[in-house]
């Protein structure tokens, strides 16, 4: 498949990235959109792997939908991009790593999985979007 | 401009139907011409607010299917979809068609029929709002639910047990009303030892799944006694709606709904009037910590200080701001199209005197009808006509 919803890869190495979208007033954003936040065009990528993120808060949620893991861990967690970034927060929401207890402030890392629910459980048509992404891991 | 006046209501028994959708809908919008005497042909436009009817039935096309049924041919019909706020955009579209002066006679019918899906296959019926990176991580809107609740009680040191009051109240608030899912009292022991659903958040914290219609017929308030006396119809004195991100994480602030600010500054100032003029209003408790978001960013309470009014019983019944008289979606029931519409149904029967046992003394009343998590929101503010 194409489009904004694919997995990207890295150029180099072919491995998956985390891509976030940078704009032309300095803004990122996850996931990309056409234009950031403020209608600035689209000027390039930011692999979101390379940066540290904090669980900003979570949940267990037990009650899954058809093809999704039971109970289901998920984080929303904030991206530190360093000192000379000044746009809004850049944040992702997510699956927790499996059989890990995680808390509000916790340092974690993206981890790779390729099939993050069952595409053909859900209602989604299965070849609309991508199934793979990343998961949080507590650094210890 | 001439306002727009709401001069017939109904709504159907909520909760486990045997009928489907085309049947709810048509049952509720009978109601509604009989409530104001109006006959189906003098109707010039027939809305219905609904989300889902395809995914859940395979029944597309109610527009025109209910103007068939109802004998309401000619009148223009279109679907209104905004997801859980089908309703209140529904309301929208009602009230823009009159005020506008495109139609004289506007029937909007909002209708689901949810039942006969697991609630597995419901919950990811309703997930499929959500945006491609956060569905494929198995994000539901009871999961957004439980990561703002704790957000929430944590940034403003909120004890869980306020939750659990919020539900306690308004299932006690659902006894009295008739077409309530649920017409039963729980204590808050019983919400706090239910089952988890999405940490921190219980079964007692979330709106059932249900079938359902409600329906409201619409004219300019110049023409409203043609139909009935003063006392029997209400006005739109604001209205307002606004949308968030789609992307919930994307939002400044998790635990602020930017939708509900800006719908409700548009209705405020539209009507001319403050928070504090509004004497009783109908929330969107899809779960419980909605009420305290919506609450805040409507301007009734100070951000981080709606938990306090549900522990000091300002919401009450009986309280200075009662807050979902009807019970709200957590005890009456979500049957998603026509929870917005349900909502001014309840707000139009107190500003009339038809709320029974739940009836408070107002003479000004707000719905606030949110679809997604805070995605799309209508804020309505209505006067009475009298």
């Amino acid at each position: 498949m194409s489009g904004p919803n694919a997995a990207a890869g890295d150029e180099e190495t072919d491995d998956p990235v985390f891509e976030a979208a940078e704009y032309a007033d300095g803004t990122v954003s996850y996931p990309p959109h056409p234009v950031g936040p403020n209608g600035a065009e689209r000027v390039g990528t930011v692999d979101l792997r390379e940066y540290e993120a904090t669980v900003v808060t979570w949940t267990e949620s037990t009650a899954t939908p058809p093809g999704v893991r039971a109970p289901n861990t998920l984080a929303i967690v904030e991206f530190d991009l360093g000192t000379e970034y000044d746009g809004p927060p850049v944040r992702a929401i997510g699956q927790v790593v499996e059989d890990i207890d995680v808390a509000v402030g916790d340092p974690v890392t993206p981890v790779y999985v390729e099939e993050l629910r069952d595409p053909d459980a859900g209602i989604r048509e299965p070849d609309s979007q991508d199934w793979d992404g990343f998961r949080f891991e507590p650094i210890e | 401009m001439d306002r727009v006046a709401i001069i017939g209501a109904s709504m159907t028994q909520f909760g486990e139907r045997d009928g489907w959708v085309l049947d709810l809908l048509s049952e509720a919008g009978t109601a509604c011409l009989a409530d104001a005497g109006v006959d189906a042909s003098e109707l010039d436009h027939l809305y219905v607010s609904n989300m889902a009817s395809g995914e859940f039935e395979g029944q597309t096309g109610i527009p025109n299917a209910l103007a068939h049924d109802l004998a309401a041919t000619p009148a223009y019909t279109a679907r209104i979809d905004q997801t859980s706020s089908s309703g209140g955009a529904g309301v929208y579209a009602a009230w823009q068609s009159v005020a506008s002066g495109a139609s004289e006679l506007t029937m909007l019918v909002g209708g689901e029929k949810m039942t006969h899906r697991s609630t597995a296959e419901s919950t990811d019926v309703i997930a499929s709002l959500t945006h491609p990176v956060e569905y494929k991580h198995g994000v539901t809107l009871p999961s957004f639910a439980g990561l703002t609740a704790r957000l929430y009680l944590e940034t403003y040191d909120a004890p869980r047990e306020s939750l659990g009051k919020v539900a306690v109240k308004n299932h006690r608030n659902g006894v009295d009303n008739p077409h309530a899912q649920f017409r039963k009292a729980v204590d808050l022991e019983t919400v706090l030892e239910s089952p988890i659903v999405a940490d921190p958040l219980r079964l007692y914290d979330f709106c059932p799944i249900t079938d359902g219609s409600a329906a409201l017929l619409f004219c300019p308030e110049s023409v409203a006694e043609e139909y009935v006396p003063a006392d029997d119809y209400v006005t739109i004195a604001g209205i307002g709606g606004a949308t968030d991100t789609h992307v919930v994480h994307e939002r400044a602030d998790p635990t602020t709904m930017g939708g509900v600010v800006d719908s409700s500054e548009i209705a405020y100032e539209m009507a001319g009037m403050e928070p504090d003029d509004v004497d009783v209003a109908e929330l969107h408790d899809m779960f419980t910590i909605l009420e305290f978001l919506q609450s805040e960013d409507l301007g009734f309470f100070e951000k981080g200080e709606g938990w306090r009014a549900v522990e000091e019983g300002v919401t009450d019944r009986d309280g200075k701001l009662p807050i979902n008289t009807s019970g709200g979606l957590k005890s009456k029931g979500h049957p998603l199209g026509a929870s917005g519409v349900a909502q001014v149904y309840e707000i139009f029967s107190q500003l009339t005197g038809q709320a029974g046992a739940r009836q408070v003394g107002a003479d000004v009343g707000l719905a606030c009808n949110v679809g997604g998590f805070g995605n799309c929101v209508t804020t309505t503010v209505m006067e009475a006509g009298r």
